[in-house]
């Protein structure tokens, strides 16, 4: 049972460094204060013990300067601290531009990952190495949590909205992956695998092996079987506006206000789309709400954000 | 021929259950709680039989969901907040500012009558087949999926907070209406100050959760969209709101500790407390600044980066005033004549131990390092470091401290000094391994585990055992000594305070002429002066 007592966790990730740095600073301090304050706890007992019955301790009221000096010095550490941390939250929270984008739908109690190419995996993510990727995380039912432990990366994965996280694998092997969110009965039982591949054995990878149509090829055919092309036409004739070009671009609402038109703003559209209506446009769009898995909600918006995209990208 | 004590003045059944005296209803939440603290302790005790070995072959995931979620409702709504002040608070208070009662008598009755009715609920929850969304209620789990008994746990932590929030009121009230002539702001004992603190959060932030978990069981029952996305509402706003709540929460636990140590150092070492007021007033700023903190357990939900980058700022401020009491009483002990009774060990099992816990509670402030550690074992350790390295040492030091106060009687020394040594090294080897096991990835509420990780998970079982027996060992020998051990005097411990110079048990009245105060307490030097009393 002793040996390979893992004491810690692989650095898998380019992130994974930076993050076991500053655990490492706060170990150094929490061991230095915790054996300070132990040691002199345990020397001021032994030296100072009662030796007479009667005897009593020397009255001293208190120190204006220790007390200045014992709340400066925690402060000033504890300041390192938080500016160190979030120095490390925003480099784990800005994504590289260019990151490859990989869908995730976690639902209790198994994780669906959907490649951009249209390869899918149950439980399992494929990864190069060296190669940032960003994960951008949908739940069916409950919330849960992606977590990666040897990458240093987690997310919360909300019903009703979409969370993301990135990284860029060094290591080539397999990683643990865990649902960190208690969501019901299999929550332990949610758990899978990240596998990281040279870039070659991940194209090769991609290519191999059952793929179904892309996001974007699986998002044209809903928004054509759903007849969402009969209102969003291409010219400005239609009843609905134009998506082309609409991506990530404000967009003016009925009644004043606008909204950047990202992920969130197109999902909240097709689930309930009398909540910001377009403004010259009337409110007759019918929600489709339980008619679209979230897995489909992804294919539309990668299909809506394909129609902006620009040419040869 | 007794003498004439709150014990003995009145018999029967009647006499018990209602009475005024905050004495008789400090024991009956003695004996309430005590019975919520078994409980609870059987729920975690299938927990680390379960997680002995990596597979879930002891009990089936529903079963094992159900245990945990038990074990931290129970200890949390039933055990930790109420403790000390319902006890020790209500037991203390009026004696230490010289009063006859609390404000509120019968409030305070009504109080112990609203916790027992909030715990019935949960008690028969647990009996119907218990719930198992964890003692954080997340949605939209707990509202859309989950099959157990959610309504009825919710609404028995809706109800005791009534009791928490009746407390805290009766104190606030007492302390600044009843101070006997004399006894001004600075000269209140520190135990004082720190359940006028707690009575604050309790006041203020019970009524959150209140309407929190009504929500929730209103969503659950009506399916009213306020928390279900498929509803139209919010699952992260209950986590604003539960939270709101559950941060100051934990202050309400930890405080009161807090004040049982300052108590116990002083009159341990003979010496009064190093930078009184740098004390008194730290009490205070954690219950203020502890309401600003709570969005440190949203960092990985998706909140605002900026909203994160304030509540990680503060939280790292909360730290400060606890930092500062433990540089306190460590300086109370330096030239101090300490002697190592059973409740002085359990104060510095408290220092050492809330040390760490508060310690690694920076750890998750830091917002790059909580990615990882959020929702880990490492969260695990560090409130339990605080709970129970933290605030039960400090229940059981000052349970051990006041027990001749409160009895009459001297337990066994022997068998305490065994139990609050089985307890400290229990304590750590049940929990220290789990900041191991939650660096390495292991995530919380897991019925099964990667087999790796096992060696972590046994030694942490093994402690458990070794903690259970430090915890059963005082309800043998304090119990034992209610009949066959040796009377007390009003002040055994050689201590300064109006406490200790009542009888021991003390009279129902507490005083038989109002005492006039003219300094603080613990004033140990110069050493035979007697203050006017």
């Amino acid at each position: 049972m002793f040996q390979n007592l893992p004491f810690f966790p692989e650095q898998a990730s380019a992130q994974a460094g930076q993050i076991d740095a500053i655990y490492f600073f706060m170990v150094a301090v929490t061991a230095f204060f915790s054996l300070l304050i132990g040691a002199l706890v345990v020397v001021f007992a032994v030296k100072f013990r009662r030796r007479h019955h009667d005897e009593i301790g020397v009255a001293i009221h208190g120190s204006l300067a220790l007390e200045l000096l014992w709340t400066v010095i925690p402060l000033g550490i504890v300041m390192v601290m938080f500016a160190w941390g979030a120095k490390v939250f925003f480099d784990l929270y800005r994504p590289p531009a260019g990151a490859m984008e990989i869908f995730i739908v976690g639902k209790q109690w198994m994780w669906k990952a959907q490649h951009a190419d249209g390869q899918r995996e149950i439980n399992e993510l494929h990864v190069p190495v060296g190669r940032p990727v960003k994960l951008v995380m949908g739940s069916e039912d409950v919330i849960h949590s992606y977590y990666i432990p040897e990458f240093r990366v987690k997310a919360d994965v909300i019903p009703g909205r979409y969370n993301s996280l990135w990284f860029t694998a060094t290591k080539p092997g397999r990683y643990h992956l865990f649902c960190a969110e208690y969501c019901g009965t299999r929550h332990s039982g949610m758990i899978g695998w990240v596998t990281v591949m040279e870039p070659m054995d991940f194209q090769a990878w991609l290519s191999g092996g059952p793929t179904t149509a892309s996001p974007v090829a699986a998002g044209e055919k809903l928004f054509n079987d759903l007849a969402c092309n009969t209102c969003h036409q291409a010219g400005p004739q239609g009843r609905g506006p134009v998506l082309a070009g609409v991506y990530g671009k404000p967009v003016e609402l009925q009644g004043g206000g606008t909204v950047t038109a990202d992920d969130a703003y197109i999902r909240e559209s097709i689930v309930n789309p009398q909540a910001k209506v377009v403004n010259g446009f009337q409110p007759i769009m019918p929600t489709f709400q339980g008619l679209v898995t979230e897995e489909q909600l992804l294919q539309l918006i990668a299909y809506v954000r394909s129609l902006s995209a620009k040419p040869g990208s | 021929m007794e003498t004439p004590s709150y014990l003995n003045d009145g018999h029967g059944l009647k006499s018990w259950l209602l009475t005024k005296d905050h004495k008789r209803i400090a024991l009956l939440y003695l004996i309430s709680i005590t019975a919520f603290f078994i409980m609870g302790g059987l729920f975690a005790m299938f927990v680390r039989l379960e997680l002995l070995t990596p597979a879930g072959d002891l009990l089936n995931a529903e079963t094992y969901n159900k245990m945990f979620t038990m074990h931290g409702v129970v200890m949390v709504f039933f055990f930790l907040i109420p403790s000390i002040p319902a006890v020790l608070g209500n037991f203390l208070i009026p004696i230490m500012i010289g009063a006859k009662d609390l404000a509120f008598p019968r409030i305070n009755l009504l109080s112990w009558y609203i916790y027992i009715l909030g715990g019935l609920f949960t008690f028969v929850a647990a009996l119907s087949g218990g719930v198992d969304t964890g003692w954080t209620f997340y949605t939209p789990y707990s509202t859309a999926a989950a099959n157990s008994h959610v309504i009825l746990a919710a609404l028995g932590v809706f109800i005791t907070g009534f009791s928490s929030i009746l407390t805290g009121l009766n104190f606030i009230v007492t302390v600044h209406r009843m101070r006997a002539p004399g006894l001004t702001w600075f000269r209140l004992p520190l135990f004082v100050w720190a359940h006028y603190a707690t009575s604050l959060i309790m006041i203020l932030g019970t009524p959150v959760i209140a309407i929190t978990v009504l929500l929730v069981a209103a969503e659950r029952a009506l399916h009213m969209g306020i928390f279900d996305p498929a509803l139209g509402g919010d699952p992260v706003l209950f986590q604003h709101l539960f939270w709101f709540y559950s941060h100051p929460a934990v202050y309400i636990m930890i405080l009161p500790a807090m004040g049982v140590i300052s108590e116990i150092v002083q009159t341990f070492a003979r010496k009064n407390i190093f930078g009184y007021s740098f004390v008194a007033f730290s009490s205070l700023a954690i219950a203020i600044i502890g309401f600003l903190v709570w969005g440190h357990h949203l960092f990985v939900a998706g909140q605002s980066v900026y909203a994160g980058l304030i509540f990680s700022f503060i939280s790292f401020l909360v730290a400060i005033p606890s930092a500062i009491k433990v540089f306190n009483w460590t300086a109370t002990i330096y030239k101090g004549s300490v002697s190592l009774d059973s409740p002085m060990l359990y104060a510095f099992g408290f220092i050492g131990l809330f040390t760490i816990g508060g310690l690694t509670g920076l750890f998750l402030s830091t917002m790059g390092l909580d990615i990882h550690m959020h929702d880990t074992y490492f969260v695990v350790a560090h409130f339990h470091y605080i709970m129970v390295g933290g605030a039960i040492m400090g229940y059981l030091g000052g349970l051990h401290y006041w027990w001749p106060k409160i009895t009459g009687r001297i337990y066994s020394e022997f068998w305490a000094k065994i139990a609050a040594g089985l307890v400290f090294v229990g304590f750590n080897l049940t929990f220290f391994p789990q900041f191991i096991a939650g660096y390495l990835g292991m995530p919380r509420r897991y019925h099964e585990y990667p087999p790796e990780l096992q060696v972590w998970n046994v030694m942490s079982s093994a402690g458990a055992s070794i903690l259970a027996v430090g915890y059963a060992l005082p309800l043998v020998y304090l119990v034992y000594s209610l009949f066959a051990g040796e009377r007390s005097p009003a002040d055994p411990w050689g201590s300064k305070g109006l406490e200790w110079e009542i009888p021991s048990p003390p009279p129902t009245a507490n005083f038989e002429v109002t005492p006039i105060v003219t300094h603080g307490t613990h004033q140990y030097a110069p050493s035979k002066e007697v203050g006017i009393v």
